[in-house]
């Protein structure tokens, strides 16, 4: 018995999701006197497999195969996923409720005639039955989930879990995860990367407009937080449906829904859909000239007065404060 | 080619959640239904591709008891040509995605909205192609199809890329996979009433979890506002007090 998780990264680096994930799978390994086995796929060094250590797995799956992370092969990762629980003879598989988890843990749960609970927030209240916590209503409300099956896969929501540094040494094992050239069917023709540019569902910090800022040509200000704090950048949906950013910016209840540590809501009224979409972040701010807007209910921290006054100072101060 | 566009029945956005029976079910009384936001959308790139010529045929499908073939007919009025509702009350993503695949085996490229704005599975979609064992491709934001040959675009970490992918194929699809959803025009509505809506029995399955309860998010705590001429102390306390940058 033992856990797996499904760890990313990202050009051999992981991404902060997958020391999360590893946090998560060894509180859940404690309780259920388990322990933590953790799958990374890709090209990996050691130095970097080491730290998931740092966090609580005990054994690490090394799966060096390339193609994988290429193609994304939705089929192909499902099975040799699938392979690493079986190898491991684990109980339960974990994976971050992003689009990739989303993409393979429904193929992995059926592979494994195990139940998915997705967008799970906290450790389970009960483990036996095995009840889970999720969002439901995209964030306007939760639901307990239980699950009827042996094995258990689980996509864990986005910053619902903090990192915890463990003393734990794991042990690096090469895997081979089974799975034949011929079964990657997924053929990429073009990559567009923007090098550098965080993803805008896995930023920790998410700057963005809305209406309130006027036109694209005041997008600069926005683009320079979001650079100052290494986060990315999004819209509301007016401002997607006008053209002024690109529809992969636009957050809210029908966009992207994202859980960073602090969203800034810059000329952004508010709306319920547009709540939807950004309500699981840690911190919001909100700016915006009308101070009934339904946005400063939502909000941690709010300034009722001009954007156009305020973002300036906004990015003056941030860069103060990263002198100091 | 034929397409095959699931449907989820959901509340409509603006819907305030409530739950009866003691916390252990939605509450359904006098919430409007509508098609899924990003099975809309799916279904509005479907029916482009019908009018362009690269599809022949577009189906919806949807599992679900009598009150939702008003979507369905919603459905048909965007501009598919058929629709099937499999007579049963959903019970978990894995128990649709059996539902479904009774009905999905005749089809070259099944769309599924990324979630559904109720329960925000996310499942269905990747749940059939494993049933099915056919392909699926994810975060799919756009759609091309050319003498046969399908071009999809889907987002990754810091980018975009374009595929190719032979068929059959399900594409989970999220904003960008068209515009705008369609608003069904008069004489779409016209025409939808005479379109097939063909309701098929459930097969046997088991569902693989269960809901138990639900509950409300506590609270909010008040917003701490800070002056327009004093931004810099917005900072400090994020940096500071919050400690979130």
């Amino acid at each position: 018995m033992s856990i797996l998780v499904y760890t990313e990264n990202w050009d051999g680096k992981f991404k902060k999701l997958s020391f999360e994930l590893v946090s998560y799978a060894a509180a859940l390994a404690k309780e259920s006197n388990t322990t933590v086995t953790a799958l990374s796929i890709g090209n990996v060094a050691e130095d970097e497999l080491k730290k998931l250590g740092d966090y609580g797995a005990d054994k690490i799956l090394n799966v060096k195969n390339e193609k994988f992370t290429e193609t994304l092969d939705n089929r192909a990762l499902a099975k040799a996923v699938a392979n690493a629980v079986e190898a491991e003879d684990a109980h339960v598989a974990v994976f971050s409720h992003n689009n990739l988890g989303k993409a393979i843990a429904p193929r992995v749960a059926v592979k494994l005639d195990a139940g998915l609970v997705s967008g799970v927030v906290a450790l389970p209240v009960s483990h036996d039955p095995c009840t889970l916590k999720k969002k439901v209503f995209t964030n306007k409300a939760f639901a307990y989930v239980e699950v009827l099956t042996d094995k258990k896969v689980i996509t864990l929501a986005q910053n619902s879990y903090e990192l915890v540094k463990t003393e734990n040494k794991a042990v690096i094992e090469d895997f081979d995860p089974k799975v034949d050239e011929s079964e990657f069917t997924t053929v990429v023709k073009e990559t567009n990367k923007i090098t550098g540019k965080v993803l805008l569902t896995d930023a920790e910090v998410v700057v963005s407009g809305g209406r309130g800022m006027k036109g694209p040509e005041n997008w600069g200000m926005i683009e320079e937080l979001a650079e100052l704090l290494g986060g990315a950048t999004a819209c509301s949906r007016p401002v997607a449906d006008e053209g002024w950013r690109p529809h992969s910016e636009h957050v809210g209840q029908t966009g992207k829904i994202i859980a960073p540590n602090v969203y800034f809501a810059l000329g952004i009224s508010g709306a319920i859909q547009h709540l939807g979409g950004v309500s699981s972040s840690k911190v919001i701010v909100a700016v915006n000239k009308d101070p009934e807007a339904p946005i400063f209910e939502a909000a941690d921290y709010g300034i009722v007065g001009d954007v156009f006054k305020v973002l300036p100072q906004l990015i003056e101060a941030v860069k103060e404060m990263k002198s100091h | 080619m034929k397409i095959l566009v699931l449907i989820s029945n959901v509340p409509d956005t603006t819907t305030k959640i409530r739950f009866t029976g003691d916390n252990t079910a939605f509450d359904t009384s006098g919430v409007q239904w509508i098609i899924n936001p990003w099975d809309e959308l799916a279904l509005t790139r479907a029916v482009e591709l019908k009018e362009a010529g690269a599809v022949e045929k577009v189906v919806v499908a949807n599992v679900g008891e009598k009150i939702t073939e008003p979507t369905l007919r919603k459905a048909l009025a965007v501009g598919a040509d058929e629709a099937i509702r499999v007579d049963t009350e959903p019970k978990d993503s894995y128990f649709v995605a059996k539902q479904l695949a009774q009905v999905a085996k005749d089809f070259d490229i099944i769309l599924a909205g990324i979630e559904a704005s109720d329960y925000n599975g996310s499942a269905v979609g990747g749940m059939l192609a494993e049933i099915l064992d056919i392909a699926s491709v994810s975060a799919v934001s756009g759609l091309n199809i050319e003498n046969g040959e399908l071009s999809v675009n889907r987002d990754i970490d810091g980018g975009s890329q374009v595929l190719s992918i032979n068929t059959p194929v399900v594409l989970i699809v999220q904003k960008g996979i068209a515009k705008e959803p369609r608003i069904p025009a008069m004489r779409g509505i016209m025409m939808a009433r005479k379109k097939p809506l063909n309701v098929v029995p459930a097969v046997d399955a088991e569902p693989r979890t269960k809901f138990v309860k639900f509950e409300l998010p506590p609270p909010k705590a008040a917003c701490k506002m800070v002056d327009e001429d004093n931004a810099k102390e917005l900072i400090r306390l994020l940096h500071e007090e919050a400690k979130v940058i």
